[in-house]
């Protein structure tokens, strides 16, 4: 029996996942640009200190100095230009270890669930090995065992979150290796491999796209966690987890300094995820 | 003085077309009165509405439910509720999805006597035994501790059907009790709800597609076409002068009657077209006030 | 006894894991450069000091023979001994164990009743604005981290309306009668409700910051399969008996609901417990996870070893246990 309601709900969720579609990419834009123009759109150098410009309160609090306009952190630098040089760290982390993350991942997923027999055994057992790790603290353990650089938290990333899409592609993979259409291409003379490239991964792409879209974000709080432990990239140059750790010790002298990193952060975090849905919906035949 | 009474009864789905478009009927104390038509011609949509069970996208835009005389309609849904659930029951469709996998046998049986009707836990175990052993399931103790998955189909009916009497109601609004089940299986089952239905006296809603189970156990009938009642008579008239086009043209695509394993044949495209046409005439008058 | 054969074969696996976690483990953490036994020692320690240290932990031997001896003092209870605190890790390690495992076990509670209740609430009125703002609601909080959500509470409930304590587990200058571990448990025993408001207030933001994520996973989870049970006949069947929505629903349609939901909340508790190690950090919160990280940033390798190897445990416990509830709670699968 047709269901007016449903197909009217079904309507209002596709437009409200319009929305946020493009909600989330506005925000990521304009944080890509923050990125790549940050040295010339900051107002100050984001590494100046300036004890008598310590804890300077946002510019709609009494006591703001003109030009800070977020304010500036107990050792005198702009919130506002670390902020800023901050989305640079954050986009690259997110970026390059989502993507080489999703590239070994998704490879190893694939092989599992489309070669099956002992690669699949193999596969599936590291999975449970890895699932039997706190993630945050194995990321730790290998920040400390590498070395705190930029490098080693892509390096962690990749190594603790490889799991994320070797699990749900191999079961993708799985499913899309019983359909008929995969046995008539192997039938056609189609090799194993070829048919895993051009029957297999087409059909599971819109998985991995939505998957690394949610790693990315992942990347990014993953990098803030670390910077938080101080275990980051080289000591000095502006991170938002970074400033979390030290907004966390001055919360009660100097809020902003903890609450402005904390909403880039926020709603990075928020926009990756966002977007991953609104692209799951969009790909989703059943809602399409 | 009718136990049921529908009054103008007409349903819609929300933003939608009408379901139900101003049905009457009624049921005497004791009284089987069959729903026929086609699937989708709103005679489910009607057992549904008195047991105040329709889907949330639907709703009752006009009529009265009057059951014992008090319109259901009025009342707060707690007070429906608690009056139907005290003078009426159902028989579902389909006995494999009716009875709850999580729950043992017994209590699905007995726990409304206790929750709703404030009977002892003893004396609900019993009843439940006795009603077992009426609708002729044999070692009835065992089948009160067992699991539905455990039981077969016909079994599993069975149980509904003993569920269904177990409060003793006035009405019992049975949903296509055969249609899930095997054709062997079947004449049993009609047997039984015509037999716990004589012995009971308890007033039947019998909604089908089959003309023959209407001939066996049915006194009167409603034919309904998209939501209209075209013909409401009793079963002796229908059979033998039926006095709407529709309903002979029913009577003539179901040549062998008596037999119950027979299905509708399809309806000439002519009658079909004059019930249409009839349909729209209605909307337009229900339109035009 | 399928069922009893099932069982062996998780346990089985089970413990490949485990060993698979043992080895990875303890070859990792030896890849560390710079020498632990360096950092132990005054400056101006000769060679010859860090020599025999080093052979006083072992470190001076093949990997593999340390591998060996190390898993056989493992086999016998014995993780070796604490770098940092010269004491044994076993010993330091259960010493925390309690305080991480109130705080996650507080953490699912809230999780179960927030998600639960959300749930319900969303079940109940479906097709209206409720269950939509509940949709809301749920994206949000299934989007955002645990770290950032304990943020968050931190700025409202420790700033803004300081109502709980954002750091520590218990106010220091408090006596603590407890033998156990179990400070909040062991409070309720005693009767001690003084000192288990003390212990809630601390906990509360972070077993929260921790919830908030699990209790969206089982609101939405719980919720979709609800809407579908509430659509079969049985449940239909329950409504013509004169029960009443709320009933139907907890009675009727909870636990067949409740089945595909609870297995998913088995891995997503062991995601929970691993949050607890950035959680406790971020809160102060003196449990296993703090001790990591300061474990980690001292190069305490046994330290470090055996908090991995607990957490590792206690992740393929859940997993386990949770397996068994289900089989449990599914008569289909009892009676197999």
């Amino acid at each position: 029996m047709l269901d007016a309601k449903g197909l009217d709900g079904r309507s209002l969720v596709r437009r409200r996942a319009g929305l946020r579609l493009w909600l989330s990419a506005l925000w990521l834009g304009m944080l890509c640009l923050a990125a790549l123009l940050a040295p010339w759109v900051a107002p100050h150098d984001p590494l100046s200190q300036d004890l008598f410009l310590g804890r300077l309160p946002p510019f709609w609090v009494a006591g703001a100095e003109p030009g800070y306009w977020l304010g500036t952190d107990s050792l005198g630098r702009d919130v506002l230009s670390r902020l800023l040089y901050g989305a640079r760290v954050a986009l690259l982390v997110a970026v390059l270890a989502g993507s080489i993350t999703c590239l070994i991942g998704a490879t190893l997923g694939l092989l599992a669930g489309f070669l099956r027999g002992w690669v699949d055994m193999v596969i599936s057992r590291l999975i449970d090995i890895w699932m039997a790790f706190p993630p945050v603290l194995f990321s730790i353990l290998l920040i400390a065992v590498l070395g705190p650089s930029l490098t080693s938290i892509i390096i962690a990333i990749v190594v603790i979150d490889w799991t994320r899409f070797a699990r749900v592609v191999r079961a993708e993979a799985m499913v899309q290796g019983t359909m008929d259409y995969v046995a008539s291409a192997r039938v056609a003379g189609r090799g194993r491999i070829g048919t895993m490239l051009r029957e297999i991964l087409p059909n599971v792409l819109p998985t991995i796209v939505v998957l690394l879209t949610l790693e990315m974000g992942i990347a990014v709080i993953v990098e803030a966690i670390l910077s938080f432990v101080n275990l980051s990239i080289a000591t000095d140059d502006p991170t938002w987890g970074g400033m979390i750790s030290e907004g966390r010790i001055s919360i009660h002298q100097a809020w902003w300094v903890l609450v402005f990193p904390l909403i880039a952060l926020f709603l990075t975090v928020l926009a990756f995820s966002q977007l991953g849905e609104g692209l799951k919906d969009r790909f989703d035949p059943v809602l399409r | 003085m009718s136990f049921l009474s529908i009054r103008n009864l007409s349903v819609r789905l929300k933003n939608g077309p009408p379901l139900l478009r101003r049905v009457s009927l009624d049921v005497a104390a004791g009284e089987v009165r069959g729903l026929v038509g086609e699937s989708g011609a709103g005679k489910s949509m009607i057992g549904k509405a008195v047991l105040g069970i329709l889907p949330p996208s639907v709703q009752i835009t006009e009529g009265e439910i009057l059951l014992d005389g008090t319109d259901l309609l009025r009342l707060s849904p707690r007070e429906s509720r608690r009056r139907i659930g005290a003078s009426c029951a159902l028989i579902p469709q389909d006995p494999l999805t009716a009875l709850n996998p999580s729950h043992r046998i017994g209590p699905q049986i007995t726990n409304r006597l206790v929750d709703i009707l404030g009977w002892t836990r003893a004396a609900a175990d019993a009843r439940a035994i006795d009603l077992l052993a009426e609708v002729q399931i044999s070692d009835p103790a065992r089948v009160l501790r067992s699991y539905p998955h455990e039981l077969s189909g016909g079994m599993r009916q069975r149980i509904l059907i003993a569920s269904a009497f177990a409060a003793e109601p006035k009405l019992i609004v049975a949903d296509e009790p055969t249609t899930a089940l095997d054709v062997t299986v079947q004449k049993q089952i009609l047997r039984l709800i015509a037999g716990m239905q004589a012995r009971h006296g308890t007033a039947l809603l019998f909604v089908t597609h089959d003309l023959g189970v209407v001939s066996k156990v049915c006194q009167k009938l409603s034919v309904l076409y998209s939501g209209l009642v075209l013909e409401d008579s009793t079963v002796t008239d229908f059979f033998t002068a039926p006095r709407h086009a529709y309903s002979a043209a029913l009577l003539a695509a179901t040549p062998k009657y008596t037999d119950p394993d027979a299905g509708l044949q399809p309806v000439p495209d002519a009658v079909i077209g004059a019930v249409r046409a009839e349909v729209d005439s209605f909307d337009r008058k229900a339109a035009h006030g | 006894m399928a069922f009893l054969r099932i069982i062996l074969l998780r346990v089985l696996t089970t413990l490949v894991t485990l060993a698979g976690v043992a080895v990875i483990v303890f070859f990792v953490i030896r890849v560390v450069p710079g020498n632990p036994i360096a950092m132990m020692l005054p400056p101006g320690a000769t060679e010859d000091d860090i020599a025999r240290l080093s052979a006083l932990y072992g470190l001076d031997k093949p990997m593999v023979t340390q591998f060996g001896i190390w898993l056989a003092g493992v086999m016998q209870g014995d993780f070796g001994t604490s770098i940092t605190t010269r004491q044994p890790v076993l010993g330091l390690v259960l010493g925390r164990l309690p305080a991480t495992l109130e705080l996650s076990i507080m953490a699912l509670v809230m999780a179960v009743i927030l998600g639960g209740s959300a749930a319900l609430i969303g079940t109940r009125g479906r097709g209206t604005r409720t269950e939509g703002a509940i949709d809301v609601a749920n994206g949000m909080a299934l989007s955002v981290p645990d770290f950032l959500w304990g943020l968050v509470l931190m700025l409202v409930f420790g700033v803004l309306l300081p109502v709980f304590h954002i750091s520590g587990r218990v106010t220091p200058s408090l006596d603590l009668p407890f033998t156990t571990g179990f400070y909040l448990f062991e409070s309720l025993i005693r009767l001690r409700f003084d000192l288990w408001a003390d212990l809630v207030a601390h906990m509360f933001m972070p077993a929260l910051a921790l919830a908030i994520p699990l209790a969206a996973i089982i609101g939405q989870l719980l919720k979709q399969s609800l809407k579908e049970t509430m659509n079969l006949d049985y449940v239909t069947l329950a409504r013509t008996k004169g029960y009443g929505e709320t009933h139907v629903i907890l009675r009727e349609a909870l636990r067949n609901a409740a089945l595909p939901t609870l297995t998913l909340v088995g891995v997503q508790f062991t995601f929970l417990i691993g949050g607890t190690v950035i959680i406790e950090r971020l809160f102060s919160y003196e449990g296993l996870g703090n001790m990591a990280i300061d474990a980690v940033i001292n190069r305490d390798l046994p330290l470090i070893q055996g908090i991995v190897i607990l957490f590792a445990v206690i992740f393929t416990a859940v997993n386990l246990i949770v397996d068994l509830l289900y089989a449990v709670l599914n008569p289909r699968l009892r009676h197999a």
